[in-house]
């Protein structure tokens, strides 16, 4: 403020992005004004007001700062930036919380129906949803971009590329957030799972989605570094990849340009083929890629080790995307969807287990030497937990991709015990991993304020994994066997109702199973609170790694 | 090692790092995807799948907005004991005026591809108000305030439009009696019943809700789950010509 | 590769030179089992392609040896289950009712598939132990409200009640209040009237008179002579204590007021005869069959 700035002026990106929000502040409030259901009128409301808070932050921003915009870097060494990054690793940590509880509470409704309390927006059907978003795409996708805007930094040696667009990346994106939640809520849905936003979130994300890889792209491109590192290629196969779905899951006529309510140009059985092309891919590159990036920072930095091969960094990065692409029709099997896509969806994904495996090795084997800090280290522990369930669930899934298998596994909690080897075990883990590394990290702290505690969170978490996943593995396969099941006469055993009250037991442990999750996530976020809160001070700071923001 | 160092392409350039990813994840999705849309074999031939009549549309928008494919498939597979439980399996022409799709992927109740006809009208009012009082071992949600809430058909119209454009084949005719229509179906007295029928063949004209008035969306969802499965006759239906 | 590549230490292993942010890589070979099993996979896909559908082309698809259909695959598989559940559904099938009952090995047979049926598709409704609940009746008591005889519940089980199907049961209860015929004081009085019958208590200063006046004028015809019942209308004893929607007195002016007509679904076309048989038989044996 009180600089001598002789030339401050502002920068065509403050000014344009100023400009814009404006105009999109008075386009917004003509929408809440022209809205033609309460739900669109509320949210062309909140971006109107979120609009108008982006104009102010701006100019704040501008009036505060000095005259030049920060220097590349400081004494030759580069200045990090890391305030959008700070800012993304505390959503994550509450996303994940709020993920978590959701993901408690509807495991609680279908032990215990009457938690649905008979409303619209508790009921179920709206509560699985805001469950799935939060944690894969709030609390997995903040992590992402924190975990990229920093490995890409460090190992590209250079500061992030824009000076606003970091910022509209990690807050546009938590907007994008607040609103498909909020929506859920409302009953605002496209029903295709993990991309239920409307169009207007849709088209929003995708103009984040576009500053994020130039954001990525650009930095890149900067670099300091002859070669691009093996965590990049993931992240970048992540980003465009995600991209690229996105666009072809998602094109949809709205109603109105006024209302929330839109229809999906595709149909039927090209419907179906295009959301599990798309929903496959989610899993393969947010879930997998994209952490797989992390793993391939995190496990080598806290582990001190060389990653294991190199070779097996460029194989098994080539194939897995590859392959990864064609495994869709595996949710489809038996269903409308012709045999022979079947078929291809089934074999691609047998292909893709040793690809899996060779991310699975690579993080493993980077240990050696020093598997003895397993013993010591509960964050690496935790890094190296997570690569083993990464293992065992790429082992399952192409073992429900076989048909014989699916047909068992299908539409049953065998499903649901899949998904969460993998998310809680494998995308839960590393990510928890990760953020223990960064927080001190970022905030400049010597370590964490109490390595006993991240010892505790692992084991609650750790017992609430096995029983979570080993209570739906029994519940599916036994759901699976019932339906199926024939008396000696030839005729069906069990009515559905009698699968429906034999799953009750397996709902309960699940549900104990998240409690303990959930608390362990409590106890780290507490963890990290005091990391920064009463954290030593890295002593030894002679540059500056603190952006002026 | 030359092998090995021809890599360095990608990892020195950042543009052929992209295009190299660009190309090596399109080739899966368009081999799967693009036969889909010219391969006759892939959505069989049969008679009397009709697009929806504006209550059962609208009804299936609140099918849609409560998240029930999250516990219901629509997906009837060919496998001998889902077949004898939910009836033939499903057929790619059944959905294909859906938008999106509802196949579903978890099946914490039963399927309901052939729901339509199973129940009573008066039994799906008492279920979906509260299913407990009827199955009592249920664990899927009350929506007790569907019978409470009055539809809007104010965008019914617009409704059918956008799915028209998208490719569902409603005529102009259906599109002007849209709100004429929606009250028509759940008002088994109204004048325009014969228009109507031949506007939708096969659909149900019976005040789904056991209340008089304007319709509900109690009304509209079960008209909706009413007609589920119920359109093709698999009397007429040519098992053999439609393998695959 | 290039000049800066060392031998690490703890697995003498080079590293490919390169570092990033303190990270380096080895530059270890595939590990060769891992190499094996992705040519195995690959291989194992490969066969499956030739056997199996698999691969789109202009007009059609690869439809590989087997000659494979999961559509076919099923009419085999149901094929099949007829062998297992082999003579014995013949031999349901061209049973009459009665010789079914009076078979031992059929009557087994046809409780066995009305067990399994019922509970996908009568259960819902009738209960999981037939017991029913308000507007849906209890199937193991001897009080029908279409008849009780074999043939009288194939008929209601086959066709339905107020279904829709031509062949349904129709008759229904009419709504006095609704319709005028009654006013409201009358249907207090003829409700008291019906709970007398059978033996329930009454409402201080009911008059017993009027009540009986009014149920002649106007219950008889369906209820009978002596209320209990006819069962070709579907109209419910009611002197006995078995009641389909309450007995209540709140429940009996409602009954009246706007009258009943509660809906069994028919059951043909979506059962097929031979289980429709059994489900009759099956029904039939719960308990009250006549
Ligand atoms: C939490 C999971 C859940 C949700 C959400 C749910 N259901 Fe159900 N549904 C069930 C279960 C379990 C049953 C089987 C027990 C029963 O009949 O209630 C069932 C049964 C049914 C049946 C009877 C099917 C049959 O053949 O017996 C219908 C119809 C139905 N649901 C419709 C719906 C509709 C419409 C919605 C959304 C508005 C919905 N359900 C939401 C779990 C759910
Ligand atoms: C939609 C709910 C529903 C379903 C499903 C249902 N029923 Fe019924 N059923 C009823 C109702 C309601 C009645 C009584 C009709 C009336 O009030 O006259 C009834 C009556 C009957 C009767 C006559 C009882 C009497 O007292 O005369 C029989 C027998 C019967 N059902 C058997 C079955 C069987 C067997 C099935 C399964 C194959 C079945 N029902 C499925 C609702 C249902
Ligand atoms: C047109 C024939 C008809 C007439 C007239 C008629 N009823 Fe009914 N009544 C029925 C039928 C049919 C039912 C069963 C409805 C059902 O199954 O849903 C019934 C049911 C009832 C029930 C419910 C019984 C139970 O178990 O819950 C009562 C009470 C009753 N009637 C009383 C009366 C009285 C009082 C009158 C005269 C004021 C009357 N009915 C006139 C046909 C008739
Ligand atoms: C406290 C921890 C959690 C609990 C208690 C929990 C509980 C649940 C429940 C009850 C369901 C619905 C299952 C069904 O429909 O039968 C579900 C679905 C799902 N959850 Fe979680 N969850 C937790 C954490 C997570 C995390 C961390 C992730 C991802 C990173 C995740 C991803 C998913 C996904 C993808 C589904 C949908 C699965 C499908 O459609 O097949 N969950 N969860
Ligand atoms: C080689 C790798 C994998 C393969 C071949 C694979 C295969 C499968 C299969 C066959 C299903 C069941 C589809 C169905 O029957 O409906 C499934 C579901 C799922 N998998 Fe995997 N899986 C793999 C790895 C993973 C990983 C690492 C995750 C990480 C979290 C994951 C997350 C999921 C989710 C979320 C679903 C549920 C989708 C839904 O129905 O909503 N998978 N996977
Ligand atoms: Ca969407
Ligand atoms: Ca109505
Ligand atoms: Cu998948």
């Amino acid at each position: 403020m009180s600089q001598p700035s002789i030339s401050k002026s502002m920068t065509i990106g403050e000014s344009g992005l100023a400009l814009i929000f404006a105009a999109t502040a008075f386009l917004c409030m003509v929408g809440a004004a022209k809205a033609v259901d309460a739900p669109f009128a509320f949210h062309a409301s909140l971006a109107a007001a979120a609009s108008v808070a982006a104009v102010f932050a701006i100019l704040n921003r501008y009036f505060d700062r000095p005259a030049e915009l920060p220097p590349q870097e400081i004494n030759g060494r580069p200045n990090y930036n890391l305030g959008p990054i700070k800012f993304a690793s505390v959503m994550a940590m509450f996303w994940g919380i709020a993920g978590f509880t959701v993901g408690l509470l509807i495991a609680s409704q279908l032990a215990w129906p009457a938690l649905n309390f008979d409303l619209p927006w508790t009921s179920f059907g709206r509560m699985r949803p805001l469950h799935t978003s939060a944690v894969i795409f709030a609390f997995g996708g903040n992590v992402l971009i924190a975990s990229s805007f920093y490995v890409v930094q460090k190992t590209c040696r250079t500061r992030l590329a824009g000076d606003l667009a970091p910022w509209f990346v990690v807050l546009g994106y938590n907007f994008f957030i607040v609103i498909a939640g909020t929506g859920y809520l409302l009953g605002v849905t496209q029903s295709k799972e993990y991309a239920e936003p409307e169009w207007y979130s849709d088209l929003w994300l995708t103009i984040v989605w576009v500053t994020y890889l130039l954001v990525f792209l650009a930095t890149i491109m900067k670099r300091k570094e002859p070669h691009i590192y093996v965590a990049n290629w993931f992240y970048l196969a992540f980003i465009i990849t995600i991209a690229v779905l996105h666009l072809g899951n998602n094109p949809a006529l709205p109603v109105s340009v006024f209302g929330s309510k839109s229809y999906i140009v595709w149909g039927g059985v090209q419907d179906a083929m295009f959301q599990w092309w798309y929903g496959h891919n989610a899993v393969g590159f947010f879930l997998t890629a994209g952490f797989l990036a992390l793993m391939y920072y995190f496990v080598p930095k806290r582990a001190e080790r060389p990653v294991y091969s190199y070779r097996l960094s460029i194989v098994h990065f080539w194939a897995l995307i590859f392959l990864y692409i064609w495994a869709g029709p595996h949710h489809l099997h038996y269903t409308a969807l012709p045999d022979w896509a079947q078929t291809l969806g089934m074999t691609f994904s047998v292909m893709l287990w040793m690809p899996s495996w060779g991310g699975m090795i690579n993080g493993l084997m980077t240990l050696s030497g020093a598997w003895d800090k397993l013993r010591t280290d509960p964050v690496l522990r935790m890094l190296v937990v997570s690569v083993a369930f990464y293992g065992m669930s790429t082992f399952e899934g192409p073992m429900m991709s076989v048909k014989v298998v699916n047909s068992l596994s299908h539409y049953t909690d065998w499903t649901i015990g899949h998904v969460h080897s993998g998310a809680l075990g494998w995308v839960g883990f590393v990510s928890f991993g990760a953020l223990y590394c960064l927080v001190p990290w970022l905030w400049n702290r010597k370590g964490l304020y109490s390595l006993k505690l991240v010892n505790w969170h692992f084991w609650t978490a750790t017992l609430g994994i096995v029983l979570y996943i080993s209570a739906m593995w029994v519940s599916g396969i036994l759901q699976g066997l019932m339906w199926r099941s024939y008396t000696s006469l030839g005729f069906l055993e069990y009515s559905f109702i009698e699968t429906v009250e034999a799953m009750h037991p397996f709902y309960i442990i699940r549900a104990a199973g998240g409690a303990l999750f959930l608390i362990g996530s409590l106890i780290m976020a507490y963890n990290l609170w005091m990391t920064v809160r009463v954290g030593e001070a890295e002593v030894q700071a002679p540059i500056a790694l603190q952006p002026a923001e | 090692m030359s092998f090995w160092t021809r890599h360095q392409v990608f990892e020195k350039n950042s543009i052929i790092l992209i295009v190299g990813i660009l190309v090596v994840i399109a080739i899966g999705g368009l081999v799967e995807i693009t036969p889909l849309f010219y391969l006759k074999s892939t959505i069989e031939a049969v008679d009397g799948v009709r697009p929806y009549t504006p209550l059962e549309l609208m009804g299936r928008n609140i099918y849609v907005r409560e998240g029930c494919y999250l516990c219901h498939s629509q997906m009837i597979r060919p496998l001998r004991d889902e077949v004898e439980r939910y009836g033939h399996f499903s057929l790619a022409a059944e959905s294909m005026y859906d938008h999106p799709f509802q196949w579903g992927s978890k099946r914490t109740g039963p399927d309901l591809a052939r729901v339509g006809g199973k129940y009573s009208d008066d039994w799906h009012v008492r279920h979906l108000t509260d299913p407990r009082s009827i199955v009592p071992q249920s664990v899927m949600p009350a929506y007790s305030f569907l019978a409470k809430t009055e539809l809007d058909p104010a965008m019914i119209a617009d409704n059918m439009r956008t799915l028209r454009d998208v490719g569902v084949p409603y005529t102009d005719e259906q599109i002007v009696n849209a709100v004429a229509d929606l009250k028509t179906q759940d008002d088994p007295d109204g004048a325009d019943a014969d228009a109507f029928a031949k506007r939708y063949p096969k659909a149900a004209v019976r005040n789904f809700d056991g209340n008089g008035g304007a319709p509900t969306e109690m009304d509209a969802l079960i008209a909706y789950l009413q007609m589920l499965g119920t359109l093709v006759d698999f009397k007429l239906y040519n098992e053999k010509a439609n393998l695959r | 590769m290039t000049d800066h590549s060392e031998i690490d230490s703890v697995s003498g292993t080079a590293t490919t030179g390169h570092e990033w942010d303190g990270i380096r890589e080895l530059n270890t070979p595939l590990p060769r089992w891992w190499v094996y099993t992705f040519y195995l996979t690959i291989v194992w896909a490969i066969g499956y392609w030739v056997l199996y559908p698999a691969w789109p082309l202009i007009t059609s698809n690869t439809r590989g040896l087997l000659g494979y259909s999961s559509r076919a695959n099923v009419a085999v598989e149901l094929a099949n289950l007829d062998k297992i559940r082999g003579d014995r559904m013949a031999a349901l099938g061209a049973a009459s009712l009665a010789d079914i009952e009076k078979d031992p090995a059929l009557l087994a047979l046809a409780r066995a598939r009305g067990r399994t049926v019922f509970g996908d598709n009568c259960a819902p409704c009738h209960g999981s132990g037939a017991a029913g609940s308000k507007g849906f009746p209890n199937l193991n008591d001897d009080d029908w409200l279409w008849g009780g005889t074999l043939d009288q519940i194939e008929q209601t089980i086959r066709y339905g009640a107020r279904s829709g199907n031509d062949n349904g049961h129709q008759g229904q209860m009419l709504a006095f209040g609704k319709d005028g015929t009654l006013k409201p004081d009358e249907i207090v009085t003829v409700a008291n009237y019906v709970r007398s019958l059978s033996g329930l208590p009454t409402r201080a200063g009911y008059d017993a008179a009027a009540g009986a006046k009014i149920f002649a004028e106007n219950c008889v015809a369906c209820h009978g002579e002596n209320a209990k019942g006819n069962p070709e209308l579907g109209a419910p004893n009611l002197t006995d204590r078995i009641w389909l929607y309450g007995s209540d007195e709140a429940t009996i002016i409602e009954t009246i007021t706007n009258g009943r007509a509660g809906v069994m679904p028919a059951w043909e076309g979506r059962l097929d005869p031979v289980t429709l048989k059994a489900m009759a038989v099956y029904v039939h044996s719960l308990g009250g069959g006549k």
